[in-house]
């Protein structure tokens, strides 16, 4: 079993995870990660409410702020329009770029040109 | 054209969120930029440069969060695997792909949302979307500012 021991490269240059592979050969495995993969079942209520809290204080703050965790299924709705939101604000910033690179580029093209059409 | 900014970077990703500060992101946002100008300023169409510079957005966001967080790893897996499709060498990576029993169908909708969420835990699904968020929120805060001084200098020629 020694020669199946093996590190498993990453890609990118980064180290993936062998996560099959910790779990089958190691009985206590190094990272975090899969500490939480095998106590997935005794994660508590409150850690799960401190995330969702973390995660409400990054979202914009339409809402009014004495309210409170209105609750966990509201605030994932949310999450998900907001990040829905920001792609397609992503999308529409960068077809702006585009245009206003292109007309950043013909402004110089056309200054060249007309700097090569004129006399000396 | 912008994948040679990353491969510089790619040595100073050591430590959790090396150059995670918006004036770093935004100096790796405007070098890809001029890459994508200068790979094809005239010849392409403005859709085609829209979506190369989409994607120097989603790299760039990426890379400056570092290899620490799986959205970023997932993210720069998804952008660099088009490219070079069909030319994939086999890579001895082996992914966790448990499938997750997606009961909720909003926390199914979060997964798909969030790249790389397929196969993880629901804690840590919710770290990665806190993450992403900020993260996400930070670039088009950044792509706003840079818009706007654009077309600032536009309209000033």
């Amino acid at each position: 079993m020694g020669g199946k021991h093996r590190r498993i490269g990453g890609e990118v240059g980064w180290r993936v995870g062998s996560s099959s592979f910790a779990t089958a050969f190691r009985p206590f495995p190094s990272r975090s990660r899969f500490k939480m993969s095998s106590r997935r079942n005794r994660v508590s209520e409150e850690e799960i409410n401190e995330l969702i809290s973390k995660l409400q204080s990054l979202l914009p703050e339409t809402r009014r702020r004495g309210a409170g965790r209105a609750s966990a299924a509201k605030l994932l709705k949310e999450t998900c329009s907001y990040i829905r939101s920001l792609n397609r604000e992503v999308d529409d910033l960068s077809d702006r770029l585009s245009g206003l690179m292109a007309t950043l580029d013909s402004n110089s093209a056309e200054a060249e040109i007309i700097r090569s059409l004129l006399p000396s | 054209m912008y994948r040679r900014s990353f491969k510089d970077t790619k040595s100073s990703l050591g430590s959790p969120n090396p150059n995670f500060s918006k004036p770093m992101v935004a100096l790796r946002f405007l070098r890809a930029l001029s890459l994508v100008r200068c790979s094809g300023p005239g010849a392409r169409s403005p859709s085609y440069r829209a979506r190369g510079i989409r994607r120097a957005a989603y790299a760039c966001m990426a890379a400056s969060a570092g290899p620490r967080r799986a959205w970023s790893r997932a993210l720069l897996r998804k952008i660099r695997r088009r490219p070079g499709r069909g030319l994939r060498r086999p890579r001895a990576v082996i992914r966790r792909r448990r499938p997750v029993g997606g009961g909720d169908p909003l926390e199914v909708a979060l997964r798909r949302l969030v790249p790389g969420g397929g196969c993880m835990e629901y804690c840590r699904l919710l770290e990665e979307a806190a993450d992403y968020v900020k993260c996400l929120a930070m670039q088009v805060r950044l792509m706003q500012t840079i818009v706007d001084s654009a077309s600032h200098v536009n309209s000033i020629d």
